[in-house]
Order: C-alpha cells, then structure tokens, then sequence
C-alpha cells in the first residue's frame, strides 16, 4: 500500500560482511586516493551493525562475505525493498550480480515478494533508489539507466517514480537521503543542489530540506523506533566535521553518529551498507 | 393521433431534412426491412399520416428511394411513439390482440432504439428486447402504470388531442390486463415490436443529422414522466409552454453509467451537453456533480468530454448519441466529499480505472482494494455463502491471478463489521495515494520527437515517459496553455533566477488531440486552482482561437455546494461490480435505484442548484430547448441558437427552426518558404473566434486582449521551428511585453471609436438582415459585405453540417496572429470548429474596412504572428478582464461576435469589423428589438513597432511589390482576389488572399460550394500553399415552421 505512515519502520535488516578482498578489485576507485584499512573498515562493520541491531532494535541478517565478491557489502544495490516487495536489481558492474544470488535468497526468506529486472539492457544500481515514503526518485547516472528507472516503475506502481540526472560517478544516494518522513538531507555541491532542485520540480509533496555541507555526510539512516522516536544514523564529526552541528536542527531525534570512512573511501555510504526491510507491515 | 402533430412539423423541415439526407443514407438503408412492417401497419392506422410522412418522406429520402413510403411510415411511428403509437399499434393489432399490451411502453422502445441508432442491424434485436424489458418493467411495476396514465394525459392536453390519450390509457389498461395472457403470439409480437424499434430507429438517426422531427414535445414528456416523474412535472411545465406551440425533436442519449448499466436518456436535439448531464445526475440521485462529466468517443476512438455549455449534437456530430459517465474531477480528497453517494460514484470509476489498467496499483494495492470492493458489495465474509469462486466475477485488476484472488479474499475477512459506506471511504483513502491517481494521460512527443506521456492532474501538468516521471508543471508554475494545431505549448514561469519564461512545445498526434489536451488543462487549471471559473472572453474582440473556458463550478465551489446539502443520506443500492463482467444484462436495466428517492431528490436538486449555479445553467436546466447557444464558443454556431424567435422562454422553439450558416472564407496562399514551408500543404486557419458579445450592448471589452496579444507575440519566438527566424526570446519576450502594454491601451481605446462606427455599418447591414430573417427557411441571404478598399469577405452558408474534411486536421487556428491582422475574423466553431467547413451554423457578418495598404501589412504581419499557438489559456487571472456585459445572458445567448483588428502602424491602418447576427439571434431577451440585429462592431487601432510586428524576429516589414485585385462572380459565389508580393529580409513573399463568398440559401450545399471554393484556389495557384482558411458562416434560425 501506499503507506507513508510507516516510513522508517523496521524491522529487519541484511548486511554482508566485509571480504577480505576489499577496495581489490577494479570496479570501485578508491576516492580518495587513501590506503584502505581493512581490518578497519571490518571494525566499523561491526559498529555499524552493532548499531543496526542494538540501538535501533532490528533483527540482522548477516551473509556471509564472499572473497570473490569485494564489493559484496554493498548490499543497497542489489535489491530495493518497498513494503512487502523487493526488487532485485541489475547492477551495473557485470562482476556484481553474482551478488543478487545471495541477498535474493535472504529475501525470499523472509516472505518478501520477489520482482527482478529482466530487461538484459537495464542497470540498476539501488544506491540510485530514493524511497522518501511517497514516491521514488531514480537517478540516472553512470550506473543506472532509464531502463533499470523503469523497472522500479514496473515494481512499484502505486508510487511516483521520477528520474533525477546524477552528475559524476556517485551514485544518488551519495549526496542525499532521508532523514525523516517529510525530510530530505541534501548535500551542498552543484550535483547535489540540481538534483534536489529537479526532486523539488517533480514532486507533488513538500519535503522539509536539511541541506549540510558535505555531500558525504547527507547519506543517513533514518529509523523509526517503536512509535515515536526517531533515530538517525550520521557520519560523525570525525568524518564529516562541517556537517555534524547541521543535524542538531532536527527536534527530537536521537543522533547516532556512524562512522564508515573506509568503505566511503570505495564510495560506500552508511545506507549501502544495509538493507531495511520491513516485514510486518501495518496492513 | 399524436402523430400528426409530429408529422406536421416533420413537413416543415423537409428542407433541411433532405440536404441532410444523403449523409443518412446509410442508416435508411436499415430501415427498409423493418419500416416496411411499420408502414403498414401505421398506414392502415392513419391513412393521413402517411400521407404527410410520406411526402417528407419522398423528398427526404428520395436518395434511398426504395422505402419511401414504409420509411415515411416508420418516421410517423417513432415521431409519436410513446403514445399514439402505441395506442396505434395496439389498435392495429388488436384484431390480432394478444400481446398488446405489451406495447405499451413504446417510447421507452423508442429511446433505446434511438440510441442504438448506427448499430444498425444490431438494433432489430436490442430493440426487441429492450421492449420486452420494459414491458416487464411495466407489468412489474403498477406504481409506474398510473404515472404514465397521467402523464399521457396531460401530453393529450397539451397536444390537445383527447382521443390519443384515452386510447393510450386504454391501452395501458389492456396491457396490463393482456400483459401475460398469450404467449403464443410472441413471436408476431415481436415482429411488431421489430419494426416498430426499426422505426424509431430511423428517425433517431435522421435527428442526429439533421432536424428531422421525430418526437413531439409530447413523447419527451412522457419519457420523462416515466424515467423521472418528479422531473417530468417541472420540465413539462417548461416544456408544456414550449412544446405545444413548436415542437421540439429529441434523441435518445444511451449513457453508460459507472456500474456498467446503460441509460437511455432522451433530450432535445438541440440540447446542451448540460442537459444531459443533468438528467442523468438527477437519475443517478446525483448532488455533488460538479466531479463529474459525460464523455463520448470520437471516431478515433479517443475519449472526450461533453462541454456542458455546448449543444451535444455539433459535439458528436456524426456519432452515435452514446456516453459515459465518468468521474472528470477526481477529488484528492475523497473523504471531503459530502454524500456517501458520490463517493459511491467515485469508486466505482475507480475500479473501472483499476480493471482496465488506467489505475496502475501494485499487487498489493490490487488485493487491497479488492478487498473492499467486495465488502462493500457483499458484505462480511461468509465462509459459507461466499464459496471460493465468489469473487472470480469480479474484476480487481488487469491481470487477475489466483494468487491475488486468495490476498482478496483474505484482506476480506479481515473487513468484517465494515459498512458499505466505511468500506467504499477505506478504498478511496488507499486509492488517493496512488501516484496516477486523478492522472489523466495523454500522448505526445517531446521537442525531440521522443515518445512521452502527458498527465494532467489536480496539481498540474506531469510528463512522464514510459512509466517514469520525468518532469512535472505544477499550474502556478505555468503561465500559460496554448495549443497550435498538433503542438502543445505550455509557459512556464522564471524561477528563481532565471530571467525568462520559458515555452515547451510538445507535439501531439493530431490537432484534435492537442486541442482535448488543452481543454483538458483548461479545466483541470480552473477546478482545482481557481476560486471560480473564468468568464470565457465571450464577446471580446481579441479572442482568437478556442474561447472555451471550464464553465462549471470550481472544486471550491462545488464544495461550498456540498455544504448546502441538506438531505437525508439518500438511499441508493450497489449494483454489484460483477455487472461489469455481464455487460449484456446490464444493458438492460430499466430500473433504477433512484425510482425511490426520486421525488424528493429531484427537487432537493434544483433548490441547491439553484444558488450556486450560474445563471446560464439555470437557464439552461429550465429551458432545455434553449436552442444551444454556446456560450463558451463563441464561434459561429452560436448564433443559430441564439436566433430565438422571440420570447426569450421559448428559445427551445426556435432550434428546429433552420438556420442559416454563412461562412466567410478567407484563403490566403502563400508561396515562400519562410513561414509556410512546415505548413504546406495543410490548410491554416486562423481561426479567430470573434467573440460574441451578447447581443451587442455592451461594448466589448479589450480584455483579452493583452494577453492574446502576448501570446500571440511570444509564441512566434517560442517555436523554434516556426521562426526560424526568430531572436532571441529574452529580446522577443521583453519586447512583447512592453508592446503588450501599449496595446492593451490602444485597444480599449479604439474600441470605443469603434463601436460608433460599428453601429453604422450596423445599421447598413440591418437593413438587409430583416429580409434574411423574414425568410429564415430559405437560408438567409447572405450578404457579404466588401469593403471598397478590396477586401473580400466570403460568406457561406452551411445548412448542412460539415462535414469533416480532411483539411480540418490539417487545420491551423492563428487566433494571435489574426488579432494583428485586419480582418480575419474567425469564428471557430467549437469543437468541429477548427475547420470552417464544418461549424454548422453561426451566422455573422463581417465587414472589414482596410485600406489596401494596411491590408498588405497586415498580411505579413499576419503570417508572421501566424505560427503562434492557437488557443492560449492563460492560468494568471490578471490578463483577463472581464466584459461586463450582461455576462450570463450573453452565456446563453448567441449573437454577434465582434472582432477587433489590429492593424500594424508603420502605416496605422484601421480596421472595422462588424458583425451582425440575425435579427431573430439577437433578439433574446435583451434586445428588446426582435428586428434589429444586432451589431458589435470593434475597431482596433495598434500600433506595432517593426520588430514587434514582426512577431518572428523578422524585423523588417516587409517591402510592398505589387498589389491587385480581381473579382469574379459565379452563381452562388463571389470571389475577390488580392495579390501581394512583398519582399522581406531578402525573400519574395507573394501572397494571394482570395475572399470568397458563398451566398445561398438552404438549397445550397454550402460545404461543398466551399470544398471547391478551395480546391480551385488550390488549383489556381499549385505552386502556392494554403497558409490559411478563415471561414465565417453565417446561419439563420428561423422559426419552426420555417423548417
């Protein structure tokens, strides 16, 4: 359904462990030109869902890392879930859809109704999938195509689904996500701003904007516990020292701050370390 | 008998009957058969009948030949049918007996014969059973029988003919009495009732081409009376008063209701889409109506909405009188609705949307919604009533799977204790959310030729392609919709930093499409956006091109409306979805939930209408026969309605009487390749509407002006294509505005002179009018009138609806462009309108007064400006003024329009354009002088500067070459011609405008005499391409008997 009351529930979440063949391979550049630290970023994996499941209560489902998969962890891009749905994607790296195998099947798991990309000329990268709770937004970009746009549309009919041009090698999520039901948190560079500018154009709803300094730290984690109290996950003001103060201005949120600069450094963000799922839904 | 009645005025407008005829033909053909069995049974009834239908008959349809006289036959059936007919063929058959009875409801026959009308040989059977349904009904229902009694009665009063309605009662009672005694004879029965349906067929059909009189004022009554008893009352009433002195001619509407039912609905021929709208609200117990519409499919199948405010029958022309009933407002908040009722409605075109796939949902969603619908219409879930296959009669999605079967059921059980009303409120609070929702698409193509879809919502202009948003307009960001044959223009507002509007053009399969596109964005614009409709620009001057304007009650209107609403929750039974699965019996159902709150409902009804309903609709609810005028259009049409005989009550009178169409054409070739080149081949018009000021009182205001103007000026820079030439926008853009302003001021102005100098050649033209009006029936006599300074106006007469030329989809309305020019002064008939050919009737003369000199720059001015979008809708109130001319009376009146021209200063040209009605047309209430037409004359003085002139970016104006005029007469036409060779910019432009007019009265076939008007120009000049077609026709109504 059509259910925006329960954005930000719930009640499971997917993870997969970070391979010991991370930052190795090609596909992803290391931004920022910095030594990866595995051990690291494994630590911060293990924050990262000790977060997932103790402060925000949800049920882990950890798949195991795959050496043959460095980029497994990404786990975001391989499917995108709306109520009871899930879409599994079509990444753009050839070398990644072996990695639907294994979430797909978490997925049925947990009851969730299957959909998966069938058009061979479709990329869909779930990191380009913004759900803000009343529509979608799909970013095109350098890994997701009109094709791959189509197939959330397919899947997710009840809502919006409109394209937003992402500019460079980021992904949509990159630069934003939500941080609330009526919130989006935008980034402050000139991709961000257009983008946000083109959501604003093609949205019939009005969406509150935190907009904070560094595009980095706009990719949050918005979760809903139990019946009112809102929690998010943000870069911490190690990571993201301009940004931290901006999310003071939300009322009532309880500000987890999450660090994740090693897998940022491969253009991991917080969200694409998970996927939320929500199994018991209102209806 | 009634009949005679019928056959009588039928006699009258044989005239017009027999032009019409040949379109018919095809439809006659059906009739042999069956009309032979009708003949003879009538003739033996009523031998003088006959001989009066035949005459009509013979020359009607002598195309046909053959069933002259059983046609002629058949036609006195259904134009009496209700009540001597039946009282007739019982007669007749008597002797034979058995199931006469069962005739009794024949005009009920009638009806759905009538709306089957081009179903031709399908008809023979739906007609049978339709009988046989009703007569069930009847038999079923006693209630109903009184009622009819009694309504037959007074039809027999008011036709004065005592002895049909004894037999009628009579018969009735031995209906009842026989009803079920001989089931052996149902076979001759049958046959009967066959030929009978065969009959009435034919005259529905012949109704629908032309003015055929089938059905007395009489027969609509007791329609009525047995549909609507309480309506029947008060519409008689109107009617009574009406009818008895003319009598009106009416179809049958088959109107396909939301729970998949088809209703016959019998209005006047001349009746405005309102009408119906009406009737079938009141039928459907209807209030908060304003969310609603009645649509009809066009030949392309494509849907399109009734416009309430114009006559149905110029709407579908050709078509069969079948709609639907739709849901043209979908509320975003259903729960703001006031009645369970309309909420009823809503839903059930809900999940017509859903089942066809117009309503995308998710499989969820699917079952979801499904679940209600089912409680709803069944209630709890019973394990045992409710075996699994319950619900596989109902449709909950496109695709229905066993899978979303068993999710339907289970969400069902969990419904339990919900009331239809709670249930049907749960369904639309899920079905609000979804994204299409309320989303009316359309297709197009980008600027880039990429497929895309259009939305047009509550919120504004969405574009989509393939599934996917990619861009959206909300309406406060569009400045303006314009439309230009095939391409969509909308303006959409600077942001923040930008400096500019800016104009995206989208191309739509054909210029209908984009005109429906438009008109689709008009009304949504002004439901959901404004406080209160927009005044059309009625009667302005400036107003080229589309004058149609939503002209009902605005989303915040209806619900003040709904406030008012003080009635017991009405009662109203869910017709089960599953019907949609069962169209056939749907078809059938007589009857209605609504017999039960009929009476209460009805009047409930109009009291609350009464307040909030603008005047015109009053008017119109109360005179159905107002001879449609269309407000909205302006265009020539109106005039034929407006055209009342006489007493302002008794409009509806008038419509059958004929009508004179006058068309002036104006053909302007043009052989350069600037402008014309992406047009050649394609007629343009410009298609200004003059505006019709009511009847000519009040001066026209230069409201419009502005901002057609504006439009007009900008489009040109706008359309990449177009102008080629253009400048820059920003330099265009801000040129046009500062000239816009200057405009405005001259125009208001000059308008004032101009009516002075209006009235004269008023007064000139008057002189003639009253001739014309004196012999309404033999088709006015067009006067054209040619100015000394070698203009041309033709006039056309049209008696005959027009038929669809191909041209007309090539058509191209110039509105903007024509404003600059002098003269053209272009009525669009609405819908039809965007050829001239094809408008019916309006009549209008125009005279225009151009110097020879303006004229040229006129001309290129003209086509410079001509590539402009059409129809501008402007969603910023502010550019509109409004006239205040009795503005609801010129709403229902017809009458003059008066067009204003510009003319281009380097050399201040003046033009004057006058435009008389016929005397008759202006008449109507206000004019006190029945005689005296009415004239509205607006002259424009403006000034333009070279550039903007130049709406192009051309900024040179172009050098005179060489000038000629030649004029040659034939029979009925007289044609002038200009040459002009002008060099602009380098290029040698010559144009050649040929003014042609075509006088003649009814005889005439007045499209054709067009047809070769044009093709000889065609012909004349084949290097040169039509750059546009102005065509002005001028019709007269004349009284009834004049038919």
């Amino acid at each position: 359904m059509a259910t925006t009351f329960a954005f930000g529930k719930y009640t499971h979440a997917v993870v997969r462990a970070i391979p010991d063949t991370f930052g190795k391979k090609d596909g992803d550049k290391n931004e920022q030109g910095a030594e990866l630290d595995l051990a690291k970023a494994q630590r911060q994996y293990g924050v990262y869902t000790g977060i997932l499941r103790q402060k925000l209560g949800l049920q882990l489902i950890e798949i195991p890392a795959d050496s043959g998969l460095p980029d497994s962890w990404r786990v975001e891009d391989i499917a995108i879930v709306q109520g009871d749905t899930a879409l599994i994607t079509r990444p753009w790296s050839a070398s990644r859809r072996k990695e639907v195998d294994a979430v797909k099947k978490v997925l049925e798991e947990l009851k969730l109704r299957i959909v998966e990309v069938t058009d061979q000329e479709a990329t869909l990268d779930g990191s380009d999938v913004l759900f803000t709770g009343r529509e979608f937004f799909v970013g095109l970009s350098s890994r997701t195509n009109h094709k791959g746009a189509e197939a959330v549309a397919d899947t997710f009919r009840d809502f919006a689904v409109s394209t937003v041009s992402v500019h460079g090698s980021a992904h949509l999520k990159n630069f934003c996500s939500m941080a609330g039901s009526d919130t989006i948190v935008i980034g402050s560079s000139d991709g961000a701003k257009k983008a946000l500018k083109m959501m604003e154009q093609l949205t019939d709803h009005h969406y509150e904007i935190l907009t904070v300094p560094d595009d980095a730290a706009a990719n949050c984690i918005y979760v809903k516990v139990g019946s009112n109290s809102n929690y998010l996950l943000h870069r911490s003001a190690d990571e993201c020292p301009e940004s931290a103060a901006a999310f003071q201005k939300l009322p009532d949120y309880t500000l987890v701050p999450t660090a994740c600069s090693e897998v940022s450094k491969l253009g991991g963000t917080l969200s694409s370390c998970s996927l939320l799922i929500n199994r018991k839904l209102e209806l | 008998m009634t009949t005679e009645v019928g056959s009588e005025t039928e006699v009258k407008k044989e005239p017009e009957q027999a032009e019409e005829q040949p379109q018919t033909q095809a439809e006659t053909e059906q009739q042999p058969e069956q009309q032979l069995v009708d003949g003879k049974q009538e003739q033996s009834a009523h031998s003088t009948d006959l001989k009066q239908a035949e005459e009509e008959q013979n020359t009607q349809e002598s195309p046909s030949t053959q069933q002259k006289d059983t046609t002629a036959a058949s036609e006195q059936v259904s134009p009496a049918p209700q009540e001597g007919r039946a009282g007739v063929e019982k007669r007749e058959e008597q002797p034979g007996s058995k199931g006469i009875a069962r005739f009794l409801p024949p005009w009920l026959k009638k009806q759905k014969s009538q709306s089957h009308v081009e179903q031709k040989k399908s008809q023979m059977k739906e007609g049978e059973t339709t009988e046989n349904q009703i007569q069930e009904k009847e038999e079923k229902s006693p209630t109903q029988s009184p009622s009819k009694q009694q309504s037959i009665e007074k039809e027999g009063e008011e036709a004065r003919k005592d002895t049909s309605v004894e037999e009628k009662e009579e018969n009735l009672i031995q209906d009842h009495q026989q009803s079920k005694q001989e089931e052996t004879k149902v076979d001759e029965k049958e046959e009967e009732k066959l030929s009978i349906s065969s009959a009435e067929t034919q005259p529905a059909k012949e109704d629908q081409k032309e003015d055929v009189v089938e059905k007395d004022s009489d027969v609509k009554v007791e329609d009525k009376k047995e549909e609507d008893t309480i309506q029947n009352t008060e519409v008689k009433t109107d009617r009574s008063i009406q009818k008895v002195p003319k009598k009106m001619k009416t179809f049958v509407c088959k109107v396909t209701l939301l729970d998949g039912t088809e209703y016959p609905c019998e209005v006047e021929k001349r009746a405005k889409g309102q009408v119906l709208f009406a009737k079938i609200c009141e039928h459907l117990n209807l209030l908060e109506k304003d969310y609603f519409g009645l649509t009809y499919r066009d030949n392309a199948d494509q849907k399109n909405w009734l416009d309430p405010a114009k006559e149905i029958k110029r709407q579908i022309r050709s078509l069969p009188w079948q709609f639907a009933f739709n849901v043209k407002f979908y509320p975003p908040d259903p729960s703001q609705l006031t009645e369970d009722i309309t909420r009823y409605f809503l839903c059930l075109q809900l999940r017509q949307d859903i089942a066809v796939g117009r309503l995308p949902c998710s499989f969820v969603t699917h079952a979801l919604l499904g679940s209600y619908t089912l409680q709803a219409e069944l209630g709890d879930y019973d394990s045992e009533e409710h075996r699994h296959d319950y619900i596989s009669e109902f449709q909950f999605a496109p695709t229905q799977t066993k899978e979303l079967e068993d999710k339907v059921v289970e969400l069902h059980k969990t419904h339990r204790g919900l009331t239809p009303a709670q249930a049907e409120a749960l369904f639309l609070e899920n079905a609000k959310k979804l994204s299409m929702y309320g989303v009316d698409l359309h297709h197009a193509k980008d600027s880039e030729g990429v497929d895309i879809m259009l939305g047009v919502c509550a919120n504004g202009l969405l574009i989509y392609k393939d599934r996917l948003r990619i861009n959206r307009f909300a309406w406060p960001k569009i400045l303006k919709i314009s439309y230009k044959r095939s391409n969509f223009y909308i303006k959409i507002r600077p942001g923040e930093t930008e400096q500019f509007e800016s104009t995206i053009g989208f191309k739509l399969p054909n210029h209908r499409s984009a005109k429906r596109l438009w008109k689709v964005c008009v009304e949504h614009h002004t439901f959901f956006r404004l406080v209160s409709p927009e005044q059309p620009p009625k009667a302005k001057f400036l107003t080229l091109g589309s004058k149609f304007r939503y002209s009902g009650r605005t989303q915040a209107q209806t619900r003040q409306a709904s406030t008012l609403i003080d009635r017991p929750a009405p009662f109203f039974e869910r017709t089960s979805s599953k019907r949609l699965s069962r169209s056939l019996d749907g078809v059938h159902h007589f009857t209605f939930p609504r017999s039960k709150s009929e009476g209460t409902g009805t009047k409930e009804l109009k009291q609350l209408q009464a307040p909030a309903v603008s005047a015109t609709e009053q008017i119109l609810q109360q005179d159905f026969s107002a001879p449609a005028v269309s407000d909205l259009e302006v265009g020539f049409k109106d005039k034929e309605d407006g055209k009342e005989p006489g007493s302002p009550y008794k409009p509806t009178l008038s419509p059958e009487s004929k009508s004179l169409e006058e068309e002036i054409t104006t053909i302007l070739l043009s052989k350069e390749g600037f402008s014309t080149a992406s047009f050649a081949g394609a007629f343009t018009f410009p298609t200004k509407r003059a505006a019709r000021g009511d009847n000519a009182k009040t001066a026209t205001k230069a409201v419009s002006l502005a901002h057609y103007i504006e439009s007009s000026k900008k489009a040109p820079s706008r359309t990449e294509e177009v102008h080629p030439d253009g400048r820059d926008l920003a330099e265009s853009t801000e040129k046009l505005k500062s000239e816009m302003g200057r405009e405005q001021e001259i125009d208001t102005q000059e308008t004032m002179a101009n009516e002075e100098t209006t009235k004269m050649f008023t007064v000139s033209q008057r002189s003639e009018s009253p001739s014309v009006a004196a012999k309404p029936a033999e088709g006015g006599e067009m006067k054209t009138q040619l100015r000394e300074k070698k203009e041309e106006t033709i006039v056309v007469r049209d008696v005959s609806t027009s038929s669809d030329s191909e041209s007309e989809e090539e058509a191209e309305y110039r509105p903007q462009v024509a404003r600059k020019d002098v003269d053209q002064i272009k009525e669009e008939p609405e819908e039809n309108e965007h050829l001239p050919v094809r408008s019916l009737a309006s009549t209008v003369h125009v005279e225009v007064k151009v110097p020879v000199e303006e004229k040229k720059e006129l001309e290129e001015k003209i086509e410079k400006g001509g590539m402009l979008g059409e129809e501008v809708y402007c969603t910023t109130a502010e550019e509109r003024e409004e006239p205040k001319v009795n503005g609801d009376v010129s709403h229902i009146d017809t009458d003059i329009v008066t067009q204003v021209i510009c003319c281009s200063e380097p050399p201040v040209v003046k033009t004057e354009m006058v435009t008389i009605s016929d005397a008759f047309a202006s008449q109507k209430s206000e004019i006190s002088t029945k005689e005296v037409p009415i004239v509205h004359t607006e002259t424009k003085t403006i000034t333009y500067e070279a550039a903007e002139v130049d709406g192009t970016g051309d900024s040179e104006p172009g050098v005179l070459m060489t000038a000629q005029t030649i004029t040659s007469e034939s029979v009925c036409t007289t044609t002038t011609t200009q040459i002009t060779k002008t060099v602009k910019g380098g290029v040698s432009e010559t144009r050649i405008e040929k003014r042609i007019v075509i006088t003649g009265d009814a005889d005439i076939d007045h499209d054709q005499a067009l047809a070769q008007a044009i093709k000889e120009a065609k012909e004349q000049h084949p290097d040169m391409s039509v750059t546009r077609v102005v065509v002005h026709k001028e019709t007269e109504l004349t009284e009834e008997g004049d038919d």
